[in-house]
Order: C-alpha cells, then sequence, then structure tokens
C-alpha cells in the first residue's frame, strides 16, 4: 500500500511542478506585484474607487449579464426544440449551431465585423431599405453580439444534454393536467434544467467578462476591463495596475464558476 | 393545430440563430475569395487574396501547428498519469487538486499570460522562444486532458481489473500499459482533439506572450484583421476554418458514440 502511495505521488509529480511553476508562483507574483506601486495595496481598492476603473467594470460586469440572459434564452428554446424534435435536417442544424465552437474571439470578432461593421451585411441591407447605414460593431453593441455569437454553441450544447435527460412523462402529465404550454415550460421544463442553466450561465458569464479577443478585433477604444489591463501594461506601462487589476477580474471569474459548480451539484466544465 | 403552429415558431426561431452564426462564415469565405467585396461577387473570384496570406503568413500556420503538436505531447505526457492518480484516489484531495487543474481556464488568460510575464519575462532567451507560448497552452488545455481521460476512467471499474491482472502477477507498467492506456483510449482521444484544437486558437493569453518572432495564427489573424484589407482578412479566416474544420468533424465524431459506448450491455442472463 505504502508503494502504492508512493508510486501515485511520483505521477502526480510532473503535473505539481509545471503547475507550482508556471502558475501557483507567478500568480502569487502577480499578486505582489500588484501591492508594490506607488498606492501600495490600496490598487487592489482602485478597480472600487477610481472613476475610470469602476465604470469599466460596470461595463463589463453589464454586457456579461446581459450575454448570459440573452444567450439562456436563445440556446434554451432552441436547445430543448432540436432534442425534442427529431425531424429531418435536425442532426445539419446541430452541427450548423455548434460550428463556431472552436472559434477564438478574435474571429468572431471579425464574424460581428462582417455581420454589422463598415462593410457589414446589416450595413448594406439597412441602407438599402431604410436609407440609412447602420453599423454598431465597434461598440459595446457588437462586442455583446460577439459573446452572444461565442456562447451559443457551448451551451446549446449543454442544454441538450440536460433536456435530453428530462422525462417527457412529467411533461405530459402536466398536459393532461391542464397546463398550457406556456406553463408547461415555466414550471416543468425551466426547473428541470436549472443546474444546466447554471453552469452553462456561469461559463457565458466568465468568458464574457475575462475575454479580451473579440474586444481586441472590434475597437481599443471598448472600455471593458481586459481592454484596460492591456491598455496599461502597454501604452501606460502601468505594470503594477494592471497585475492588480487582472489578479482581481482572475479573481472574480473563478469565483462565479466556483459558486456556479455548488449550485448546480455537479461539475462546471469550463470553456476557454 | 395548436402544436404545429408552436413547431413551426421554434423551428423558424432555430433556424434565424442558425443564420446568424452562420451567414457572417459564408459572408467571410466569399469575401476571401472575391476580387473586390465591396463591388461584389461580380467582379470576379479570385485565389489572390489566400495567396497572399500564403506568402506574408504562413510562418505563423507551421508555428501553430508546432505549438499545438507539442502542446499535445506535454499534455499527454502530464495529463494521462494525473488523470489516472486522480482516478485511483477519489478522495477531497483528489477533488481539490482537479479544481487546482481546472484554475488556468476559469481565470482569464490575459491575467495568466500577465503572470508568466512579470515572473519569467526577464528570462530573455525564455521569453523570446516559443517554449513560452507553449506554457501557456499546456496550462489552458492541460484540464481538458486530464477530465477527457478521467471520464472514461471513471466509468470503467479501475480497481477490479487492476487487481485482477495483479493477483495473475502483472507488474504495475504492465497493468498501466495492457489495461489502463487501451481502456481509456476514447478519452486519450477526444482529449487530444480538443487540446489541439483549443492550442491552435488560443489567443487571450498568446497575444501578450508572443514576440514579432512568435507569431502563432490566431496572432497573425488579430494583425491581418487590424492592418489589412478585409478580403485579406477573409482569405486568412478561410485558411483558419480549412486547418479547423477537419478537428471539428473528428470531435463531433468521436464525441456522439464515445456517450452510448460505456452504458453496460444487459448481459446479465445466465
Amino acid at each position: 500500500m505504502r508503494r502504492e502511495t508512493q508510486r501515485l505521488i511520483l505521477l502526480l509529480l510532473p503535473a505539481g511542478i509545471l503547475f507550482s511553476a508556471f502558475f501557483l508562483i507567478p500568480m502569487a507574483e502577480l499578486f505582489l506585484i500588484g501591492g508594490a506601486g506607488k498606492d501600495g495595496w490600496a490598487a487592489y481598492a482602485a478597480i472600487l474607487t477610481n472613476a475610470n476603473y469602476f465604470n469599466s467594470l460596470l461595463a463589463t460586469l453589464g454586457v456579461a449579464v446581459l450575454t448570459t440572459i440573452v444567450t439562456l434564452i436563445i440556446s434554451g428554446i432552441s436547445g430543448v426544440f432540436l432534442q425534442r424534435h427529431k425531424f429531418r435536417g435536425n442532426g445539419a442544424l446541430v452541427a450548423m449551431l455548434t460550428f463556431p465552437l472552436a472559434f477564438p474571439g478574435v474571429v468572431i470578432g471579425f464574424m460581428v465585423i462582417m455581420l454589422a461593421g463598415r462593410q457589414g451585411l446589416i450595413g448594406a441591407v439597412s441602407e438599402a431599405l431604410i436609407g440609412d447605414k447602420i453599423v454598431f460593431a465597434y461598440s459595446l453593441t457588437g462586442l455583446f453580439m460577439g459573446y452572444v455569437y461565442f456562447s451559443i454553441p457551448r451551451t446549446i450544447l449543454t442544454v441538450m444534454a440536460a433536456a435530453e435527460k428530462l422525462d417527457p412523462k412529467l411533461e405530459e402529465a402536466a398536459r393532461s393536467l391542464g397546463a398550457s404550454p406556456f406553463r408547461v415550460v415555466l414550471d416543468v421544463i425551466i426547473p428541470g434544467l436549472k443546474p444546466a442553466f447554471i453552469s452553462a450561465g456561469a461559463i457565458c458569464f466568465a468568458t464574457a467578462v475575462g475575454a479580451f479577443g473579440t474586444a481586441f478585433t472590434l475597437a481599443a477604444r471598448i472600455n471593458v476591463l481586459p481592454m484596460v489591463i492591456y491598455t496599461e501594461f502597454t501604452l501606460a506601462a502601468n505594470i503594477t495596475m494592471a497585475a492588480a487589476l487582472s489578479f482581481v477580474l482572475g479573481a472574480v471569474t473563478w469565483i462565479v464558476l466556483a459558486l456556479a459548480r455548488t449550485a448546480a451539484g455537479g461539475t462546471v466544465a469550463a470553456a476557454g | 393545430m395548436r402544436t404545429k403552429w408552436l413547431f413551426n415558431l421554434q423551428l423558424g426561431f432555430t433556424l434565424l440563430v442558425c443564420a446568424f452564426l452562420i451567414v457572417p462564415v459564408i459572408l467571410s469565405i466569399m469575401a476571401g475569395l472575391t476580387v473586390n467585396y465591396l463591388v461584389g461577387i461580380e467582379s470576379g473570384l479570385t485565389l489572390r487574396w489566400v495567396m497572399e496570406v500564403w506568402n506574408g503568413y504562413r510562418n505563423t500556420i507551421f508555428l501553430s501547428i508546432g505549438i499545438s503538436l507539442a502542446c499535445l505531447v506535454v499534455t499527454l505526457l502530464i495529463g494521462i498519469p494525473t488523470a489516472y492518480v486522480l482516478a485511483r484516489r477519489q478522495n477531497a484531495l483528489a477533488r481539490a487538486i482537479e479544481e487546482l487543474l481546472v484554475m488556468p481556464v476559469a481565470v482569464p488568460g490575459l491575467a495568466t499570460a500577465l503572470a508568466l510575464i512579470v515572473t519569467y519575462g526577464s528570462l530573455s532567451g525564455f521569453r523570446t522562444s516559443w517554449t513560452f507560448i507553449l506554457v501557456g497552452h499546456v496550462l489552458f488545455t492541460l484540464p481538458f486532458m486530464v477530465r477527457s481521460v478521467l471520464a472514461v476512467l471513471m466509468a470503467i471499474d479501475l480497481n477490479t481489473l487492476e487487481e485482477g491482472a495483479s493477483s495473475l502477477g502483472a507488474g504495475w507498467w504492465r497493468r498501466f500499459r495492457d489495461i489502463v492506456l487501451p481502456n481509456c483510449r476514447a478519452g486519450i482521444l477526444a482529449g487530444s482533439l480538443m487540446v489541439v484544437t483549443l492550442s491552435m486558437g488560443e489567443f487571450n493569453m498568446t497575444w501578450l506572450l508572443h514576440t514579432p518572432f512568435t507569431k502563432t495564427l490566431p496572432v497573425g489573424l488579430a494583425d491581418a484583421y487590424a492592418s489589412l484589407r478585409l478580403e485579406v482578412g477573409s482569405a486568412y479566416t478561410l485558411v483558419f476554418f480549412l486547418m479547423i474544420m477537419p478537428l471539428l468533424l473528428a470531435l463531433q465524431a468521436f464525441a456522439q458514440p464515445r456517450l452510448k459506448k460505456y452504458v453496460p450491455e444487459d448481459d446479465t442472463h445466465e
């Protein structure tokens, strides 16, 4: 038994060394540097006390909350629908809806530009219809659209997997007792999917808070926290502030995911 | 009648969502192959933009392939033993370790990259080499390999299998090679595809970790989007799609039968 334990420790060693050297120690270093600037540890409060940072925190959280709500509604409707109705072409629809799963944030940003950018489809259509070119890619609205685009594929997969386990008999029972389709959704389907909604929602939220590529592609002016951190680091060379802000950002996303994991009871598979 | 109406409404909605996701992909593919996107498809089709990307950016493609394969090797070597240990010891400590390993995925890549830079940025030989990016990618993809293999190991009765082999005199290495590895083949495969796909597309960390001599494909994409005409950006995106498509198709193909495979068959009739 002792030899067994020794062997297991030995097998875990490479991961342990790699993880300590390249994640735990650097994170500790980041934390220390964040408190070593001219403001000292007060830098960690700057996200609340400095009006600029606080505003971008609000913008970041706002976009993230909105992304989460809209993505859950869209994926909830389509995910349950595709799981329940196996019509011809169902597989093709699922394949299309999950195709963007592996797109990095920069590509998502480019997709938003193709739709709502200066040479985009929405602009061309609106110009032809109402004579006014609608362009919103390079703003918070464009960013929001990108995050919804990014989140739909993985959320639909989670919802479909959860909907597969729902017992259709419960819905039939509710219907036979005279419940309207609306009440069935409200009282049977949504409670049944709640764990999936919590875990998928947490991932939507965390990615929208921490993602960087989409905002970077759309415009440097979008005032969300990851962009602020990037600007502090590169343009202002304010490494201590960038360190403090990114540590706070990391803590926020980690806590959200950990809370969701506790609430959902299962494992929340985090996603990039 | 009423259910028919509801069905059509939901179908219409789902088709709209599909259009939202797929139309920009099609537009971008078209733009990458058209002479002048503003004029439209009438201006003619061309491979000129794709060639321009190939000439200007092919190094980023090779670097991305190289890094993702190196990342795969490292995550296989480190991830499989880790998953094995976590499967053998299913206690609070094992869960805490799993939780820790997932942290680089939960924490934004920007923060991890900054942490790596403030700690190792002064080692210039390391900072300017591609292995600096590799480290970030390994941190980010390792949890996916571990979880994928772990899920399969949890679904089989590892202890009984190993005890059986052990009682027949098989040493540890023999058991690991002949029992553990073949049994978690599906998990290793799914994890590998995931690792390569994620590494290929990683941007959040890589943008800070890269140097002018270590540009990966997504870094090149960001460059092209910012500074070149729409057609070139589109052609570059097309190249990215072509590289990622086989991986995605394989991932979808393997992800589905895997769920069924580990449901024990009903062979209890004596």
